[in-house]
C-alpha cells in the first residue's frame, strides 16, 4: 500500500525523523482554519498517490488564512494524472538552503536493501540516476546487519553531504531506517530533505509503501487504508475477499492463479484486436478454492460493471476439481438469478474435467457457453462483448 | 536425472500437522515422493498416519536430518512462523527449502535470503509463495499436481502455479524432468537463471520453457544469461501484457512501476537472446513442441 505525504511523514515523525506540523483538510474553510492556526505562510499541498503534483498546480503557497482558503479551493477536486484531489495538507512554509535526496528501498535484483542518497534533491530522482549518475550515490545493505550509526555515516560518506549537517543526516538515516524497519515498508523515500538557512534538516515530503503481507504485525496499518478513493467495485470486490483489479475494458474475467489471470487478460486482448479492440475489464483471481460462494460474489462483483458486456471464466483445475467449479457455476447463476444478464464464456480444463463439462452440458444455462481451449474461449468472449 | 529434485530425494514436512501441510504431504506420497517425516516441536515423538503410512513428527529440521538422511525440506507453516521455519532449515544445512507459504513479508524474505547466503548457501531455497518443484514419477515436493503429465524431455521453471500447471498440461504429450515454480514474490531464492543452469547440466532435458510475468526484471537477467550460458533451446512466455502502471496482479511481485517490469520489455530482452517467445500458451507450448521436434 502507498501512502499518502501526511501518513508518511506522520510515521516519519512517530519513529523520530524531523518533519513540520502539518493539518489535513478536505474544505478550504478548514485550509483557512489550518492556516490561521499555523500562522504565517503556509504551503497548500495535495495529497494524491502520485508524482508531479508541483508541475500540476498542487502545491501553492498562501501567505494569508484567506489566501489559504483560495488556493485550497483551487487544488481540491483538481485531477492530477488521473487522481483526484479530496485531501489538502496545510503546513508552514519553509526557508531552504538546499534540497537532498534520501530512500530505502527494496532492491528485487539484489535480494538485500538499498540505500538512495544524493546532494541533488528536489527533483525526480529517476532524473537525476539518468543525468548525473555520479551525484546518486547507492549503498547496499545487509537486511540481518541493518543501519547503525557507523553505517549511516559511511552512506553520508559516500553521498557527500556537507559536514555542517553530516551528524543530522546520519541520525536522520537511523531513525529512517527504523521507519522502514519497524513499520515493513518496501520503500521510504525523503524528497526533497532540506537544510534549512539555520542549517536545520527536515523531511519536507515523504513517501512510504508498506508490504501488505505484513499487516498481520501491523494492525495500526488498517486505519492508513483510504477506503473513499478507492475504486467501488474494487472496494466491494476486497470486502468479500476477493483479489480485484479494474480495469478499462469490456470482458469480465474470472480465473484462478495470478499468473493464469494475468495471461487470460493478454489472450482477450490479442483476441480482442479482431473485433475492434475489445479489452479485459478486470483481473479477478478466485485463488485455489472456487466455491459457488466464491464463484457467485466473483460473479456479482464482474455483473456490476456497467462495462461489461461478457464473461470469461478460465481456470485449470490444478488442486481445484473442475466439477467443483463446474458445480460453482451453476450454483452462483442460481444465486443470482435475474441478475445474470451477461453471457459467460467457460474453458476448464485439468482435474476432472468430464466431470467438470458434463455438469454445466446438463444445466444447460442459457447464458453459458463452453469452449474447449483458452485461445478459442478468449475469441468466443471478445466477440460477444463485441456482439452485445 | 532431473534437476533439484530426484528419486533418491528424502523429504520431510515443516508444518505437516496443520491442514494444508497434511493435505499436501497426502498427496505427496501419493505421488511417490519418499515422505520421511515432519516437524513440529509441541508433536515430537509423535507419529502420523497417512493412508496407511506412519509418519514420524520430530523436534527440529536437524533431528529429522540425522534420524531419517532427509535431504529436501517443504515447508508449509504460516507467514507468521514462516522466518523461523527457514532460519532453522538453514541452520540445520538442508540440501534443499521448498516454501510454499504464501504470504510473508517481503523484510522476512530478506532476511532468511541474507542468512542462507551467510551460512554459505549451502541450502537452496526455492520460493517463498509457490507451489513447489516436481521430477513426474520420482519425487513431487509441494502442490504441483502429479498426475498432469508424466516424466519427459523438457524442463520448465515458472513464477506463477497456475501458469506451470497449464504448461504441463499443454505438453503432456511430451513430458517434463523437472518442473520449477520459484514464486512471485518480490524476493525469492532459487531464480530463473539458477534453473536454467541446472537444466542446461541435466542430461535428460533437452528444452526448457520459462514462463515470467511482470515485475522486477528477474527475465532480462535470465535473457542475458541465455545467450552467455545456455546453449539448449529456450522457449519463453511472458504474463501481463495488459496490466497497468502501479496495480499489483495477484502475486505481490507483479506490479509495473514507471518503465521497469512490463511485459514488452521482458519480451524483447528474451527474444533479443534468441528465445522464442509465445503470445499465449498454447503457443509457446507448439513452439516447445516444434523444438523438441527438430531435435528428433
Amino acid at each position: 500500500m502507498d501512502l499518502y505525504e501526511y501518513q508518511a511523514k506522520d510515521l516519519f515523525a512517530r519513529h523520530g525523523v524531523p518533519v513540520l506540523p502539518g493539518t489535513v483538510v478536505t474544505t478550504p474553510e478548514d485550509a483557512s482554519a489550518a492556516a490561521e492556526q499555523l500562522g504565517g505562510t503556509v504551503v497548500v499541498k495535495a495529497q494524491v498517490k502520485t508524482g508531479g503534483r508541483g508541475k500540476a498546480g498542487g502545491v501553492k503557497l498562501a501567505k494569508t488564512p484567506d489566501e489559504t482558503r483560495a488556493r485550497a479551493s483551487d487544488i481540491l477536486g483538481l485531477d492530477i494524472k488521473g487522481h483526484t484531489v479530496r485531501k489538502v495538507l496545510v503546513t508552514p512554509a519553509s526557508d531552504i538552503a538546499e534540497e537532498y535526496y534520501f530512500s530505502f528501498l527494496l532492491d528485487r535484483a539484489n535480494r538485500n536493501f538499498l540505500a538512495m542518497a544524493s546532494v541533488e534533491g528536489g527533483m525526480e530522482i529517476e532524473e537525476v540516476a539518468a543525468t548525473k549518475p555520479e551525484a546518486l550515490a547507492k549503498i547496499a545493505i545487509d537486511p540481518l546487519a541493518g543501519v547503525d550509526l557507523a553505517k549511516a555515516r559511511e552512506i553520508v560518506a559516500a553521498a557527500r553531504f556537507p559536514a555542517e549537517v553530516a551528524d543530522q543526516i546520519a541520525e536522520t538515516i537511523v531513525k529512517l531506517w527504523e521507519t522502514f524497519v519497524r513499520e515493513d515498508a518496501t520503500l521510504v523515500e525523503i524528497n526533497p530533505l532540506v537544510r534549512d538557512p539555520e542549517d536545520r534538516v527536515l523531511a519536507l515530503d515523504g513517501k512510504v509503501t508498506l508490504d501488505d503481507n505484513a499487516d498481520f504485525r501491523h494492525a495500526d496499518h488498517a486505519e492508513l487504508v483510504d477506503i473513499d478513493a478507492e475504486n467501488p467495485l474494487e472496494a466491494a470486490a476486497k470486502a468479500k475477499g476477493l483479489n480485484y483489479v479494474k480495469l478499462d475494458g469490456q470482458v469480465g474475467i474470472i480465473g484462478n492463479g495470478a499468473g493464469l489471470v494475468m495471461s487470460t487478460l493478454d489472450v482477450v486482448a490479442y483476441a480482442g484486436e479482431e473485433f475492434g479492440g475489445v479489452k479485459p475489464a478486470n483481473f479477478l483471481d478466485i485463488g485455489g478454492g472456487a466455491s459457488a460462494e466464491v464463484m457467485a460474489n466473483g460473479l456479482h462483483v464482474i455483473l456490476g460493471d456497467e462495462d461489461v458486456r461478457s464473461v470469461f471464466v478460465n481456470v485449470f483445475g490444478g488442486i481445484t476439481a473442475c466439477d467443483q467449479v463446474a458445480t460453482g457455476i451453476v450454483q452462483a447463476l442460481r444465486i443470482l438469478g435475474d441478475e445474470a444478464t451477461k453471457p459467460l464464456v467457460v474453458r476448464l480444463d485439468g482435474n476432472n474435467v468430464d466431470e467438470g463439462r458434463r455438469i454445466l452440458a446438463e444445466a444447460n444455462h442459457p447464458l453459458v457457453t463452453m469452449v474447449d481451449t483458452m485461445d478459442g474461449a478468449a475469441r468466443k468472449a471478445a466477440e460477444l462483448a463485441a456482439a452485445n | 536425472m532431473a534437476i533439484f529434485l530426484t528419486e533418491n530425494s528424502k523429504v520431510i514436512v515443516q508444518g505437516m500437522t496443520g491442514s494444508e501441510g497434511s493435505k499436501h504431504t497426502r498427496r505427496m506420497l501419493k505421488a511417490g515422493t519418499n515422505i520421511v517425516g515432519g516437524v513440529n516441536p509441541r508433536k515430537a515423538g509423535t507419529t502420523v498416519d497417512f493412508d496407511g503410512t506412519e509418519l514420524p513428527v520430530f523436534a527440529s529440521v536437524g533431528e529429522a536430518m540425522e534420524k531419517t538422511g532427509a535431504d529436501v525440506t517443504v515447508i508449509f507453516v504460516p507467514p507468521k512462523f514462516a522466518k523461523d521455519a527457514v532460519f532453522e532449515a538453514i541452520d540445520a544445512g538442508i540440501g534443499l527449502a521448498v516454501v510454499i507459504t504464501e504470504g510473508i513479508p517481503v523484510h522476512d524474505a530478506a532476511a532468511f535470503w541474507a542468512h542462507a547466503c551467510a551460512a554459505g548457501n549451502k541450502t537452496r531455497i526455492i520460493g517463498p509463495n509457490c507451489p513447489g518443484v516436481i521430477s513426474p514419477d520420482k519425487s513431487n515436493a509441494g502442490i504441483i499436481p502429479a498426475d498432469i503429465t508424466g516424466p519427459g524431455k523438457i524442463g520448465l521453471v515458472s513464477k506463477s502455479g497456475t501458469l506451470t500447471y497449464q504448461m504441463m498440461y499443454e505438453l503432456r504429450d511430451i513430458g517434463f524432468s523437472t518442473c520449477v515454480g520459484i514464486g512471485g514474490d518480490p524476493i525469492i531464492g532459487t531464480t530463473h537463471i539458477d534453473a536454467l543452469q541446472a537444466f542446461q547440466d541435466d542430461p535428460e532435458t533437452a528444452g526448457i520453457v520459462m514462463i515470467g510475468e511482470i515485475g522486477g526484471d528477474a527475465e532480462e537477467r535470465a535473457a542475458a544469461y541465455i545467450s552467455e550460458h545456455i546453449t539448449k533451446p529456450v522457449v519463453g512466455y511472458v504474463a501481463g501484457f495488459t496490466a497497468p502502471e502501479g496495480k499489483t496482479m495477484g502475486h505481490a511481485g507483479a506490479i509495473v512501476s514507471g518503465s521497469a517490469g512490463t511485459a514488452q520489455a521482458k519480451k524483447e530482452a528474451l527474444e533479443a537472446a534468441g528465445v522464442k517467445v509465445g503470445k499465449t500458451p498454447s503457443e509457446t507450448a507448439e513452439l516447445m513442441r516444434e523444438v523438441i521436434r527438430s531435435l528428433g
